[in-house]
């Protein structure tokens, strides 16, 4: 078990066709960019929508949401994706379910796995995020857009929802950097993005810790960028008159 | 197609030594994760500008790579570290490897619920300690740690269950946890998707039941 270092491994050839093992790392950022923001935007707009049903003044609607938070927030991420994987395809009707499994290729039905699963996943959190931000404005927004004749959509959209996702800015970001790192469980059925491309380049390469130490450093610079890309933003449209940062 | 549960009972004894990993798993994990991050908590809140710098790079750097990551790199580099430390081939399970990533990547997190609690302490406390000539060392393990983790046991334990949930990620070194246990138990009989159901709904309701208790303890434990 002799270790040779070498920094210099990322720029030799994988011996498969011409690619070095850099192209394979551009490769898997790629896909973990590729699922992180579909699967964003899935869990945004859902999220959205079950924490505005939280908080409406109706019990069926707001238990709906809530059962549906309890059930993604207490099942592993990685049994939901099997079961993303491996159960709902058999559940879906003949036609579909052999357009999934023989029409489409191995990668994409993976990747359609993931990124559900991920969206729906994510989506219970962000629905208490939004939930958060609605409950923790003063009550008085809410009474005043009912006098002044809003109706419940009304005061939602214009009144409560663009105030309230200005305070949640902070744990939406901490969720969106989640969804990135979560993103890896799509390396266990076979998805090859940057973790599974770190796995094979320390497999072929036999420099695991530069393979790693170089993985480690990506998703670390990709966590940073986004977050002071996120902190610009929540200065940029922090709700005059509250507490904001920089203690402003 | 047609689901058949019964072939989950013959296979119980096996799940529950799935189950027992685990547990074992996250109990090691919590306990470590806890002592380690106590002791980054401290580093962070020390007025040595080295050690607070030094503790606050370890929790960033964990808190923004994946568990999974962790936990590979762990499992194929540990080999390795003990080999140049020992200078002999020192055969490591997978079992070790995974304790290890989990109580260095929990302790991250440890470390700011635990920061946080110390943070929420009164001033005045920290001023009577001093008052009262204890040291350092006194003031923290006799005054503030003991109030604050009092006040922090809600957030360390809903910590405990996210890390219950997180162990489920063994399965990518082989390790025989509960989902592994699961997976191997019903692909056997050819019923995965029956075993891979009701692994679903053990973790759920192990869960559920874990933060509906959380919740309680959360309003009488309330300073």
């Amino acid at each position: 078990m002799n270790y040779n270092w070498d920094w210099g491994v990322f720029f030799k050839s994988t011996g498969v066709g011409s690619e070095t093992y850099l192209d394979w790392y551009v490769a898997g950022l790629g896909w973990t960019i590729a699922i992180a923001v579909v699967a964003w935007i899935i869990a945004l707009l859902l999220g959205s929508i079950l924490g505005v049903m939280r908080t409406v003044p109706n019990r069926i609607v707001s238990g709906i949401a809530t059962c549906y938070v309890e059930l993604f927030r207490n099942v592993p991420l990685l049994v939901q994706l099997f079961i993303w994987y491996f159960l709902v395809p058999d559940l879906l009707p003949p036609d579909l379910q052999e357009w999934y499994k023989q029409d489409l290729n191995p990668t994409t039905s993976a990747y359609l796995s993931v990124v559900v699963c991920l969206g729906l996943f994510t989506a219970a959190r962000v629905c208490e995020q939004v939930r958060t931000g609605i409950q923790a404005l003063p009550r008085g927004q809410e009474s005043a857009a009912r006098a002044m004749g809003f109706k419940l959509p009304q005061i939602y959209w214009n009144v409560l929802l663009p105030q309230a996702y200005r305070i949640i800015i902070p744990p939406l970001t901490s969720e969106f950097l989640n969804v990135f790192k979560n993103s890896s469980v799509a390396s266990l059925i076979g998805l090859m993005e940057l973790l599974a491309q770190t796995k094979q380049t320390a497999e072929f390469s036999a420099n695991l810790f530069e393979a790693f130490t170089l993985a480690t450093l990506i998703y670390f610079t990709l966590n940073m960028g986004l977050m002071l890309l996120m902190r610009m933003v929540e200065k940029k449209v922090a709700v005059p008159g509250l507490i904001s940062v920089g203690g402003k | 197609m047609e689901f058949d549960f019964s072939g989950i009972i013959p296979s119980l004894p096996g799940l529950w030594n799935g189950m027992v990993m685990t547990l074992q798993l996250m109990a090691l994990g919590v306990v470590g994760g806890i002592i380690l991050g106590t002791i980054l908590a401290l580093m962070r809140l020390s007025h040595s500008k080295l050690l607070s710098n030094i503790a606050g790079a370890y929790v960033n750097y964990f808190r923004s790579i994946p568990l999974l990551l962790v936990i590979t790199w762990f499992y194929l580099a540990v080999p390795f570290v003990l080999r140049w430390i020992t200078g002999e081939d020192t055969p490591i399970g997978a079992f070790a490897s995974c304790i290890v990533a989990f109580m260095m990547f929990e302790a991250a997190y440890f470390c700011e619920i635990v920061r946080a609690g110390v943070q929420s302490i009164s001033k005045g406390q920290m001023g009577a300690a001093q008052a009262l000539g204890m040291t350092y060392g006194q003031m923290m393990r006799l005054i503030i740690l003991p109030q604050a983790f009092r006040k922090m046991t809600p957030l360390l334990l809903q910590q405990s269950i996210i890390l219950f949930q997180d162990t489920s990620l063994v399965y990518a070194v082989g390790l025989v946890d509960f989902l592994n246990a699961s997976r191997a138990s019903g692909d056997i009989i050819g019923r995965s998707n029956e075993f891979l159901i009701f692994a679903g709904l053990t973790y759920f309701t192990i869960s559920f039941a874990a933060s509906l208790l959380v919740k309680r303890l959360q309003k009488r434990f309330a300073v």
